[in-house]
C-alpha cells in the first residue's frame, strides 16, 4: 500500500483502537483499550503525510522522531520502528497509554486542521508493546565512566533520567522510598488504564540492559539524606514527584470514608486492594461515592469506586450505587485526559459541574454520611487563562454520600529536603532549578519532574529527565563545570 | 529482602523478632517505627521500634497478633525472611533532662515505651515508669523496663500480677501526691489507654506525650490515611508525629478511624485462620 497519493491517504478514516465494552469493564480492572493489531496500526500508518517539516514533534516534550517511526512501520519494519523510537523515548508502551497526545503531538498534525489527527499515541503504544515482548533492541551503553549518579525517585523522571545516564556508561542507583519503582505509573495510574505488567517490563528492560541498580524502601530524607548521598555519588538527580495530597480545608474532612486519591488509588494499585482478601491491603467504598476534582486523578478514583461497586454487586445482587464527579467549573475546564473523561462516562460516572463542597456531614460513629455543596458561576479568567468560579449566593444544597475521595493536586513531599541546607524552593514547595539544566541552586544536585513543576504529565517529567541527564552527563566529563 | 535473625515469643500473643536491617538501624532512634510487609500479598503495617543495634544492624520489634497481619508475621520464624522494611520513620522523642518524668506503657505499648525510658534516663531524668497490662500473662520486659527507671509500678486489670489497677490509676496518685514534680508524661498503649491517661493528666496541666498508632500505608505524608485531628486541624501521624500532645487530640476521631475497616479485618482473620487449619490438617494428613 505503500504507493498510495496523499490525497489517498487522506482519505483513510483514522482507526479506531478495540476497547472492552464498557458495561463489562465497568465489572473488571482489566485494561480497557486493547491496542492496535498489526493491521490497524499499518492502516493508521498509511494515513500519515511524512511531512518535510513535521510540527507533531514539536509537540513531543520528548521530541519522539515521530515521522521516521511511523514510517518504518508502515513499510513493515518493526525493528526500525523501535530503534527510531528508543532514540528518544525508553518508555513508550507507557507514554502510549497515557500521554495526552490530543493537546501535546496529534494537535500539531497536519490532518487535525482539515479531521482527524494521525493517532500517534495508538502507534506509539503499538510499537511499544511489540517491543516489550519480542526485545529486539536492547538499550546498549557505552563503556563505564567510572562516575556515579544517584537518583532519587523511581517515577518517570528518574527513570527516564538514570535511562539516559545509564547509556552513557555512568554508574546508577535509583533510591524510592516504596516497596516497588515507576512512582505514579505503579501507586496512582490504575491496571484498566496502564497495566503493572507494562510499567514494569519497560523498568525491568531498560534496568536489566544498563546494570542501573534498584533500590527500594530507601526515603530519602530519613534512610539517608541528600547530603549523605552527595557524600558518596558525583552528582544527584532528585525525581520525588508531587506526592503530597490536599484536603479541602472544610469542615468534616476526618470522618471515616473521606480519603485522599492517592490513599485510595495508593490501596488499589500499589497494594491490589481490588483484590482483597487475597491480598491483604482492604479497601472500600459505599453506595454514594463523590469524588471531587476533574483532573486524571479524579476519573481513575471514580473508575476504580465504580468497578469496586460493581464487583461488589455482582457478590451480593445489590444495586452497585453511584460515583459523582463533582466539579467547581464546567465541562470545558475539564483538565483530564480527553479519553479518560469519554471512557468515564461510558461506564456511568455521573458528572456534576459547577458544584463545590463546602461541608462534610457525619453520624454517630463518625462515618460520613452527607456534603453540602454551593452552586458555582464561572467569572473572568484567572491567572491560569481559565474562568474563576465564583460560588452563588445562597445555593447551598445537601446530598448523599458515604464516600469522599479528594482528587485536587498535590505538591512535593519535603521529606528529602531534611539535611539538604542551600536547595530553594518556591512558596509552593517546588524546587527551583534551570529550565535548561535542570540544576538546582545545591552543588551537584539537579531536579526534575513533578517536584519542579508540580503535578503535571508523565511526559514532561520525562522530558526533565532527559535534560538534566544531558547535563549531569557534560558535568561528569569535565565539559560543563558547575 | 529483610531476614529475621531471632524470634522470642513473650506471649501467646505478643512476639519479638530482631530484623536485620542494617539501613534502618543506622539511623533509628527512640520513639520512630517502620513499616513493614511480608510478602507480595501484604499490607504495609507500622511496628514502633522497640530497640536497635547499630553495630549488628537489627532493629528490635515486638508486635500484638490483633489482626491478619500481625498473625501471619507470629507465625514467621528466624530465617524467614520480609519483602519490605523502610524506616526510620517519623520523628524521634525529643529527649532533654526534663527532671522527673514518668513512662507508661500499656499491653504491647511496653515495647516502644521501652527506648523511650532508657533514653530519659540516660539524659539524666528521673524516671517512674508504670507498667499494665490484661492479664499477667501479657507482660513482659518488667526486669528491662525496671533497669532504667528509678520507680517502677506494675498492673495487672485481673491483679495476676503487680498491684491490681488500671495504668491510670497509679499516674492519678502520683499526680496527686507529688504536686508539680512530675515535669512530663509519656504515654504508649491502645488508643483508648492513651485517652483515658490524657484526661487523667489534663487537669494537673502536666504535658503528655503519646505515640499514636493509626493505620498507615507509605509512612512519608503521600496518602494522609494516617491523619488525626488536633486542636489546630489535621495532621499526618507518619511524619508530623507518631508523638503529639496529647492534651489536643480528638481521641473520638482517633478510635472511630482505628475502627474503619473492621470488618475486613475480621474477614481477612478468618480467611488466615481457614488456611492455617487447613494447612495443619494437610501437614497432619501428610505425616
Ligand atoms: C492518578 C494519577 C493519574 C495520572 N494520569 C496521568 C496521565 O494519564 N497522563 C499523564 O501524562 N500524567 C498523568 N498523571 C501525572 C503523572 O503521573 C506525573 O506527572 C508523573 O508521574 C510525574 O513523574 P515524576 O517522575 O516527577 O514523579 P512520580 O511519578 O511522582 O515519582 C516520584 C517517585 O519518587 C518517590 N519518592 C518521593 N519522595 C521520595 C524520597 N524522599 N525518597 C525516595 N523516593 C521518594 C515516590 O515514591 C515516587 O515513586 C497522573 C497522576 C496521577 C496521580
Ligand atoms: S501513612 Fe500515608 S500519609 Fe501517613
Amino acid at each position: 500500500m505503500s504507493d498510495l497519493t496523499q490525497r489517498e491517504r487522506m482519505q483513510i478514516p483514522r482507526q479506531e483502537m478495540p476497547a472492552q465494552d464498557p458495561g463489562i469493564r465497568r465489572g473488571n480492572f482489566d485494561e480497557v483499550a486493547l491496542g492496535f493489531t498489526e493491521a490497524l496500526a499499518r492502516r493508521e500508518a498509511e494515513r500519515c503525510l511524512q511531512c518535510a517539516r513535521p510540527e507533531c514533534v514539536e509537540g513531543c516534550p520528548v521530541e519522539v522522531l515521530i515521522p521516521q517511526f511511523i514510517r518504518a512501520l508502515r513499510d513493515g519494519d518493526m525493528i526500525e520502528a523501535v530503534r527510531v523510537m528508543k532514540v528518544k523515548n525508553g518508555l513508550p508502551a507507557i507514554c502510549g497509554r497515557v500521554c495526552p497526545q490530543e493537546v501535546q503531538c496529534e494537535i500539531k498534525c497536519v490532518l487535525a486542521k482539515k479531521g482527524e489527527p494521525v493517532a500517534i499515541g495508538r502507534l506509539e503504544r503499538f510499537v511499544g508493546d511489540y517491543e516489550l515482548a519480542r526485545r529486539t533492541c536492547p538499550l546498549d551503553c557505552c563503556e563505564p565512566s567510572g562516575k556515579k549518579v544517584a537518583i532519587v525517585g523511581s517515577g518517570p523522571a528518574g527513570l527516564t533520567c538514570a535511562v539516559d545516564l545509564g547509556r552513557e556508561g555512568h554508574g546508577v542507583t535509583i533510591f524510592e522510598s516504596l516497596h516497588a519503582p515507576g512512582g505514579v505509573l505503579t501507586y496512582g495510574i490504575p491496571e484498566f488504564r496502564l497495566p503493572k505488567s507494562v510499567v514494569h517490563g519497560e523498568i525491568d528492560y531498560a534496568v536489566e540492559c544498563l546494570g542501573i541498580e534498584i533500590r527500594t524502601d530507601h526515603v530519602i530524607g530519613r534512610t539517608l539524606t541528600l547530603n549523605e548521598l552527595l557524600e558518596k555519588f558525583d552528582a544527584v538527580f532528585l525525581g520525588t514527584g508531587a506526592g503530597l495530597p490536599s484536603f479541602l480545608r472544610i469542615p468534616g474532612i476526618n470522618y471515616n470514608g473521606v480519603m485522599s486519591a492517592n490513599e485510595f488509588l495508593t490501596r488499589v494499585n500499589l497494594m491490589k486492594g481490588y483484590r482483597f482478601p487475597e491480598y491483604d491491603t482492604p479497601v472500600k467504598v459505599g453506595k454514594r461515592v463523590a469524588v471531587v476534582g476533574a483532573g486524571n486523578v479524579a476519573m481513575d478514583a471514580a473508575r476504580c469506586s465504580l468497578r469496586l461497586q460493581t464487583l461488589r454487586a455482582q457478590g451480593t445482587g445489590e444495586n452497585p450505587g453511584e460515583v459523582h464527579i463533582v466539579y467547581r467549573r464546567s465541562r470545558a475546564e475539564v483538565p483530564a485526559r480527553a479519553e479518560e473523561v469519554h471512557h468515564a462516562e461510558e461506564e456511568g460516572v455521573i458528572f456534576d459541574f459547577l458544584t463545590n463542597p463546602v461541608e462534610i456531614f457525619g453520624d454517630e460513629h463518625g462515618n460520613v454520611c452527607g456534603m453540602r455543596c454551593i452552586r458555582m458561576q464561572l467569572g473572568e479568567p484567572d491567572g491560569s487563562g481559565r474562568r474563576r468560579p465564583i460560588p452563588i449566593e445562597g445555593s447551598e444544597f445537601d446530598i448523599e454520600v458515604d464516600t469522599v475521595i479528594f482528587a485536587l493536586g498535590t505538591s512535593p513531599n519535603p521529606l528529602v529536603f531534611v539535611d539538604a541546607e542551600g536547595l530553594e524552593r518556591t512558596k509552593w514547595g517546588t524546587v527551583v532549578t534551570d529550565q535548561e539544566t535542570g540544576r538546582t541552586t545545591k552543588p551537584r544536585v539537579w531536579a526534575g519532574g513533578d517536584v519542579v513543576t508540580g503535578a503535571a504529565t508523565v511526559v514532561s517529567a520525562m522530558g526533565a529527565g532527559k535534560r538534566a541527564a544531558a547535563d549531569i552527563h557534560r558535568f561528569l566529563m569535565g565539559e560543563a563545570s558547575w | 529482602m529483610y531476614p529475621i535473625l531471632e524470634k522470642q515469643v513473650l506471649s501467646d500473643v505478643t512476639k519479638l523478632i530482631v530484623v536485620k536491617a542494617p539501613q534502618v538501624a543506622r539511623k533509628a532512634k527512640a520513639g520512630q517505627f517502620v513499616i513493614v510487609r511480608i510478602d507480595e500479598y501484604g499490607e504495609r503495617i507500622p511496628l514502633t521500634v522497640a530497640d536497635y543495634d547499630r553495630e549488628a544492624g537489627t532493629i528490635t520489634l515486638i508486635f500484638q497478633e490483633v489482626g491478619k497481619s500481625t498473625m501471619h508475621l507470629g507465625t514467621l520464624e528466624a530465617g524467614d525472611e520480609l519483602a519490605t522494611f523502610v524506616g526510620p520513620l517519623g520523628h524521634a522523642t525529643e529527649i532533654e533532662n526534663y527532671g522527673t518524668v514518668v513512662c507508661v506503657g500499656g499491653g504491647v505499648g511496653i515495647a516502644p515505651i521501652f527506648p523511650i525510658a532508657r533514653a530519659l534516663k540516660e539524659a539524666g531524668n528521673y524516671v517512674i515508669s508504670i507498667i499494665g497490662a490484661r492479664n499477667k500473662d501479657l507482660l513482659f520486659w518488667e526486669d528491662r523496663m525496671r533497669a532504667v527507671s528509678d520507680e517502677l509500678i506494675v498492673c495487672t486489670d485481673d491483679g495476676s500480677h503487680g498491684r491490681k489497677a488500671l495504668v491510670t490509676e497509679p499516674l492519678k496518685e502520683l499526680l496527686e501526691e507529688r504536686p508539680g514534680e512530675i515535669a512530663r508524661v509519656w504515654a504508649i498503649g491502645p488508643g483508648i489507654m492513651m485517652k483515658f491517661v490524657s484526661l487523667t493528666t489534663q487537669p494537673y496541666k502536666v504535658p503528655t506525650i503519646v505515640s499514636l498508632n493509626t493505620i498507615m500505608i507509605d509512612g512519608t505524608g503521600m496518602c494522609g490515611g494516617c491523619r488525626v485531628l488536633l486542636e489546630e486541624g489535621a495532621r499526618f501521624v507518619c511524619v508530623d508525629g507518631p508523638e503529639f500532645d496529647a492534651h489536643k487530640v480528638d481521641w473520638d476521631n482517633l478510635l472511630a478511624r482505628q475502627q474503619f475497616y473492621r470488618e475486613e479485618e475480621r474477614l481477612a482473620v478468618e480467611r488466615w485462620e481457614h488456611e492455617c487449619r487447613l494447612e495443619g490438617v494437610l501437614r497432619e494428613g501428610g505425616a
